[in-house]
């Protein structure tokens, strides 16, 4: 396992092991739907920053001094976390799961 | 050897108490603060009692980049959040919403929402690939040579720039809270990084920034909770009273001058985006924890530390509003209209002494001090990383030098950093140093990141598109800021500014993008086609982890 060629051995196994596609395919599509998440409201806030300032300092009710702006981030810093633990939680349970029983049947096959 | 070296540094530490006695007259300068000077020194004492410590286990070429890659992602997540909140952070925002309001928030979402997307798309294949630096992963298939000197050359230009505006940020700082003398002061950090990052490596290295954001963050929400009290814990109460006595009165609750055009603020948010993730410091911080699993959970814990952090001081800003700037005494002349004494940066301090009196001011100055020191001894680990593991080792010497030899010039150059640190905040004292922190962001994002994320995601990248591209980046992002109004204007006198906006990333990371795919679609040669053909291999180590590096045992 330490030489470069049986190394390359698993790799080339790894990839015909129908299940790594099935991973890559689903941290792939999650890792990427969380982030045009993060992306489009991240710069869909920075649009409103840049065209329609007045929005920002708009306060969301009457005599409240919570404005959109201040709202808005506050829910970005709070939802993105929650976004990161909740790639964290999938990715280190389901996901590696998938990737430690490919390893484990490849490196096993490849003597 | 370690216990002389401790005896020497005292040594430094004595004269220059010493000699902060007679400075005491010179302008600016504060009285000698004995809280703050003795907190820190029991913060010195401690980092150099764990250097001590981590200098007996630094005994091999991982143990002195990476910690032997055995940190676990909590202490990693802890150490990420001390490496990436930098006295900056501490100072320059509370002082942007003090002056500003809501302005300095919009910044802090730009300084946190990079680290979602680094979870996302890097974290992982950051660990799975890399080994001590990131030019590990963007030259695993292509030329060793070229790449990894563009790399060398691009993470040195950030870590100079970054590393500078450290220093005279610590010098005038040091100088404001301890009294101490400006030179004097940078000959402190200078030789603490040196000691720190010499002996300890990594581990001293993650240390110091694990203790340093543990202070940071209690003592952040100490000011705040005590500044918070005085509002009966109502951000109603506090923004009210913020609004009736902020010259800006409403306006406080609108982005202003800080972005005053809608270029400016989406370059901004780019910039802070993709600069963080193209930060030789924090990405060589992926390479210290003990696999994926782990490398994912740092981010969790550092994106929370970050997230919250930036959230008290979005509250000690505001509360500074009524507090520090209703106070005559924070005032030059006692005039509410004048001078913050201190200048701007002060704030948080001021408002430190206002709500805990003498010793939370002392304590919040032994923080921002510590702060600086994890900062510095971060970059000046990547920088000296970056010249003996890419140039030396793999550059100058093919792979073929031992792990001694590059442990000594790695440990060289930390030492020569260090030189060059003190020497150019020396050189720089006078001189308008914020254009450098946006220029480290703007390298980072233009020059680092798109060639880093091209290599871990496309096939078709080849060494002459990286090498292109990168290069190409790091010259847009510096020629842009040069003939920006920060430079061209304020530091070098002239009177019109060539390029219109201060933030480049918006122009120069795109360019380096198309650059690096142009060249690399047009690259038809047999190194291109070998070069493709790796991908492969590499793309399934990414993802599995198979064949990543290994923590060493200990």
């Amino acid at each position: 396992m330490s030489s470069t060629s049986s190394q390359s051995a698993v790799y080339a196994r790894i990839r015909k092991n129908p299940r790594f596609a099935e991973l890559v395919s689903k941290r792939q599509g999650f890792a990427s739907l969380l982030s045009v998440v993060v992306l489009t409201i991240f710069y869909g806030f920075f649009m409103v920053v840049a065209f329609n300032p007045k929005l920002i300092g708009q306060r969301l009710s009457e005599g409240s001094y919570v404005t959109v702006g201040i709202a808005a981030e506050l829910f970005m810093f709070i939802f993105f976390w929650v976004l990161t633990a909740v790639y964290v939680k999938r990715a280190n349970g389901e996901f590696d799961e998938i990737t430690s029983e490919i390893v484990r049947d490849a490196a096993k096959e490849v003597k | 050897m370690l216990a002389r070296l401790n005896l020497a540094l005292l040594g430094l530490l004595a004269p220059a108490l010493a000699f902060a006695g007679d400075a005491i007259s010179a302008t600016e300068k504060q009285p000698l603060n004995l809280h703050a000077i003795g907190m820190f020194v029991l913060f010195v004492s401690m980092t150099l009692g764990i250097t001590y410590w981590a200098a007996g286990r630094t005994k091999s070429a991982s143990d002195f980049y990476t910690a032997g890659g055995g940190i676990t992602g909590f202490q990693n997540g802890l150490a990420i959040a001390g490496d990436y909140m930098s006295a900056a952070t501490l100072l320059g925002l509370t002082a942007m919403v003090y002056a500003k309001g809501v302005d300095g928030y919009i910044y802090m979402i730009a300084f946190f929402a990079g680290w979602p997307i680094i979870l996302f798309l890097m974290a992982e294949r950051l660990r799975n690939l890399g080994k001590f630096t990131f030019a590990d992963i963007t030259s695993y298939r292509l030329n060793q040579n070229k790449v990894r000197t563009m790399a060398a050359v691009s993470s040195l230009t950030v870590v100079c720039f970054y590393l500078v505006a450290q220093m005279v940020g610590a010098g005038q700082l040091i100088k404001l809270l301890f009294g101490l003398d400006y030179t004097i002061a940078l000959f402190v950090v200078g030789a603490l990084m040196m000691v720190y990052v010499t002996f300890g490596g990594m581990v001293a290295t993650t240390w110091v920034q694990i203790i340093k954001a543990c202070m940071l963050l209690a003592g952040g929400t100490l000011v705040m909770i005590l500044a918070m009290s005085q509002f009966g814990f109502s951000f109603e109460t506090l923004m009210s009273k913020a609004i009736s006595v902020h010259s800006l009165g409403e306006k406080i609750l609108f982005p202003g001058s800080l972005l005053p055009d809608p270029v400016t603020a989406l370059s901004l948010g780019l910039g802070l985006m993709f600069g963080t993730a193209g930060l030789p410091h924090i990405l060589m911080r992926f390479f210290t924890v003990t696999n994926a699993k782990e490398a994912r959970k740092s981010v969790l814990y550092a994106s929370g530390f970050v997230a919250y952090f930036f959230n008290v001081i979005l509250l000690m800003g505001l509360a500074a509003i009524i507090i520090v700037g209703q106070n005559p005494d924070f005032f030059e002349g006692g005039n509410i209209a004048g001078k913050i004494i201190g200048g701007g940066n002060m704030v948080a301090m001021h408002l430190a002494k206002a709500v805990g009196g003498n010793l939370l001011l002392g304590f919040l100055s032994a923080v921002a001090f510590a702060t600086i020191l994890a900062v510095v001894s971060g970059l000046a680990l990547a920088g000296a990383a970056s010249i003996s593991h890419d140039i030396y080792a793999r550059v100058i010497r093919k792979g073929k030098a031992t792990e001694t030899e590059e442990l000594r010039v790695s440990k060289l150059s930390s030492v020569g950093l260090g030189i060059v640190a003190i020497v150019l905040g020396i050189a720089f004292e006078k001189m308008n140093v914020a254009f450098m922190v946006a220029l480290a962001f703007g390298i980072a994002a233009s020059a680092n990141f798109p060639v880093l994320i091209l290599s871990m995601y496309w096939k078709g990248l080849t060494t002459r598109g990286a090498v292109a591209g990168g290069y190409l980046g790091l010259v847009a992002a510096v020629l842009f800021v040069l003939f920006s109004k920060s430079v061209w204007v304020t530091v070098l006198g002239n009177a019109q500014a060539l390029f219109p906006y201060d933030q480049p990333a918006l122009f120069s990371m795109p360019l380096a993008f198309l650059v690096t795919i142009v060249v690399s679609l047009l690259d038809n040669s047999d190194e291109a086609k070998a070069e493709r053909a790796l991908f492969d291999d590499q793309y399934v180590r990414a993802q599995t982890g198979f064949g990543a590096a290994e923590a060493s045992a200990h």
